[in-house]
């Protein structure tokens, strides 16, 4: 395939051109309006593309198997050592699904390391570069990222976290709820007629999906801070020192005037939440449940990915 | 085509680019040349929208990148080798950019098959040699089969056998009526491919001149001529009619090529002794040194006087004996759109 050059003005003074190829096709009159007619038939490319060529980049690339294959064998490996320890006990104490939030505490760090690895490996290697030149249509890159990862995250996260709570619920099924316990909200609507402990169908809907969609958001918020930070070591660590560092810092607050700061950042760190949608909330008299922090979550993500598009748009790559 | 307006880039204190204006046209290669530092790099990444200019703009075919669509169908531009995903396959590399421009699939494994990478496609690039990783790069440019071919220093590192096929790569892109644009820090190299030359340094516009008419103005040949008779030989030469002119040393210089002949025979018409008498040829890259000497950003200093060096290099470009004045001294051709 040729194209003939494009009709072009001289600039003023410039030198005849020499190499102006002899027996190259005649120049096509420019359309009226001195507008530029391509040979090349230009179709609008959309979002639809975007998404087909980001699902080949995170397909193509080794980590995404790598942090999807440890998280999937930490939430369901981890949950079953659980569950099978749980199970030893006559009465476990603890709600029938909640055993499924330590493996997925662990497996929260591989969403959140893919979330950032999806945008930092391309400033890591460059690639961001020859993507921007192939799209420079900066947001619709971001987007489709966000949307491909989230997705692929959050359908992952749920069959993790569905295995695991099948397990549970198998393995602890048929326990007898000691009378003592009848009034604890914890196990309200989830003890049986005949006294033995039950799942909800709310219950295994926040174990599992609510669950999944409050770690993909957080894996999401991880690519915010990737793609703002532009640095995979940085952005992981901010990460994770933002789902630990509330905990770890309220452990020593032990003063009694900070108490009520201590309370808030426990009530309020990124684990609260999700104990919160596996029924063990870390206060039984905390102001918002699991799915209020899980809109609080969310409402953050999309702060920091508001500013993402912004920098992203407005930055030298 | 290729428009660019007062472009400009300005890190704090320091421009990089200074209000460039000069046009790239198509059915050619142009050949963008400037030391190490003179902005090169910076200007392509703002023709490609990756920086943003702190002045002026940049046009493709009358359109600012960011409103092209499918970007790779008007142009593909190789910046950097390296700018691959390492741990991808070739071919997924290739992939997922075609996506994003609508190239089909096919499309990949052709350009593949151009550069020469189909037995290495499905291999991680990150284990590429320099000159594999640079077909690579190629082969995006490539992909949507553009009219406009960018290459920031394509030969970069390659050996002779990759130099050759770019080169060759080149000259048939611009004989099918494409825009080929291609950067360079050597003279020597741009002279073999480019057809129009676009000389920068320190960010700033040095000339803007077809590739003959740099080698009409720059690769001078002359004779030089010694003698303990310099008056005798002045008059017989300009009896002669032949041009003459007397260098700062006290020897002469006579235009022309294959002038050491005639010149000595005229001597010896009239016994004059000479001491030397030699055959001259400036060099293309003598020239495109002396032209960008001011605007070399790192000189090498001599070791044990460097305050002096650099106050010599100043002064005086750093040159071969030999050399003719610096053509923008000199005000040359018409051509010359001398930056300020």
């Amino acid at each position: 395939m040729s194209y003939p050059p494009q009709p072009s003005a001289p600039a003023p003074g410039a030198p005849p051109v020499p190499g102006a190829a002899p027996g190259a096709a005649p120049p096509v009159p420019p359309p009226p309006g001195g507008g530029y007619s391509s040979p090349i038939p230009i179709v609008r490319t959309h979002l639809g593309h975007a998404f087909a060529s980001e699902w080949t980049k995170i397909r193509s690339v080794r980590s995404t198997m790598w942090t999807l294959g440890i998280m999937l064998v930490l939430v369901v490996g981890v949950g079953f050592l659980i569950a099978l320890a749980m199970a030893t006990d006559d009465w476990v104490g603890a709600p029938l699904l909640s055993g499924g939030l330590f493996g997925l505490m662990l497996g929260q760090i591989c969403i959140v390391t893919l979330g950032v690895l999806v945008i930092t490996s391309e400033y890591g290697t460059g690639m961001i570069r020859t993507t921007l030149t192939a799209s420079p249509q900066r947001w619709r890159v971001l987007a489709a990222k966000a949307v491909v990862f989230f997705v692929l995250a959050f359908v992952l996260t749920t069959v993790a976290c569905a295995i695991t709570a099948v397990i549970h619920s198998s393995v602890l099924s048929g326990q007898t709820v000691p009378e003592y316990e009848y009034d604890d909200p914890m196990f309200k609507d989830s003890i049986s007629d005949s006294g033995e402990l039950v799942a909800t169908g709310g219950q295994w809907f926040d174990a599992t999906v609510g669950a999944a969609l409050y770690v993909s958001l957080l894996g999401l918020l991880a690519l915010a801070v990737g793609a703002i930070l532009r640095h995979s070591a940085g952005a992981i660590t901010t990460m994770v020192g933002f789902i630990l560092l509330p905990l770890i810092i309220a452990l020593f607050m032990q003063a009694e005037s900070l108490k009520e700061v201590q309370r808030k950042l426990i009530e309020y760190s990124p684990l609260s939440g999700l104990a919160s949608l596996f029924g063990i909330p870390f206060f039984e008299d905390g102001a918002v449940g699991g799915w209020g922090l899980l809109s609080l979550l969310a409402a953050v993500t999309g702060g920091m990915l508001l500013l993402a598009f912004a920098l992203l748009s407005k930055r030298d790559v | 085509m290729i428009e660019l307006e007062g472009l400009t880039k300005r890190y704090g204190d320091k421009l990089a680019v200074d209000h460039l204006t000069f046009q790239v046209r198509p059915g050619m290669i142009t050949g963008f040349l400037g030391p190490n530092g003179a902005g090169k790099s910076t200007t392509m990444r703002m023709m490609l929208d990756l920086d943003n200019p702190t002045a002026g703009s940049v046009r493709i075919d009358g359109k600012h990148y960011r409103d092209l669509q499918e970007p790779l169908k008007y142009i593909g531009a190789l910046l950097d080798a390296k700018n691959m995903h390492g741990g991808r396959s070739a071919y997924h590399n290739l992939l997922c950019l075609a996506q994003s421009n609508r190239i089909p699939a096919s499309r990949v494994a052709e350009v593949l098959d151009t550069v020469g990478l189909t037995a290495v496609a499905k291999k991680k690039s990150k284990g590429f040699s320099l000159g594999m990783g640079q077909r690579l790069g190629i082969a995006y440019a490539l992909l949507g089969d553009p009219e406009i071919l960018m290459f920031d220093e394509p030969v970069n590192g390659l050996d002779p056998e990759g130099i050759h096929w770019i080169r060759n790569l080149m000259k048939s892109l611009a004989a099918q009526g494409r825009t080929v644009f291609v950067s360079s820090h050597l003279m020597s190299e741009m002279a073999l491919t480019a057809d129009h030359l676009i000389v920068i340094g320190q960010g700033k516009l040095l000339a803007d001149t077809s590739m003959a008419g740099f080698i009409r103005e720059n690769s001078r040949s002359y004779v030089r001529v010694r003698t303990p008779q310099p008056e005798q030989f002045k008059d017989a030469a300009s009896a002669a009619g032949l041009s003459v002119s007397l260098r700062e040393d006290g020897s002469f210089e006579i235009e022309g090529a294959d002038m050491a002949e005639p010149v000595g025979e005229l001597a010896a018409q009239h016994r004059v002794t000479l001491h030397q008498l030699s055959p001259q040829q400036a060099s293309l890259e003598e020239a495109f040194m002396q032209m960008t000497a001011q605007a070399v950003e790192y000189h090498a200093h001599n070791l044990n006087d460097p305050g002096a060096a650099a106050a010599a290099a100043q002064a005086d470009p750093p040159l071969a004996q030999n050399a003719p004045p610096a053509p923008g001294q000199q005000g040359q051709g018409p051509q010359w759109g001398k930056g300020d």
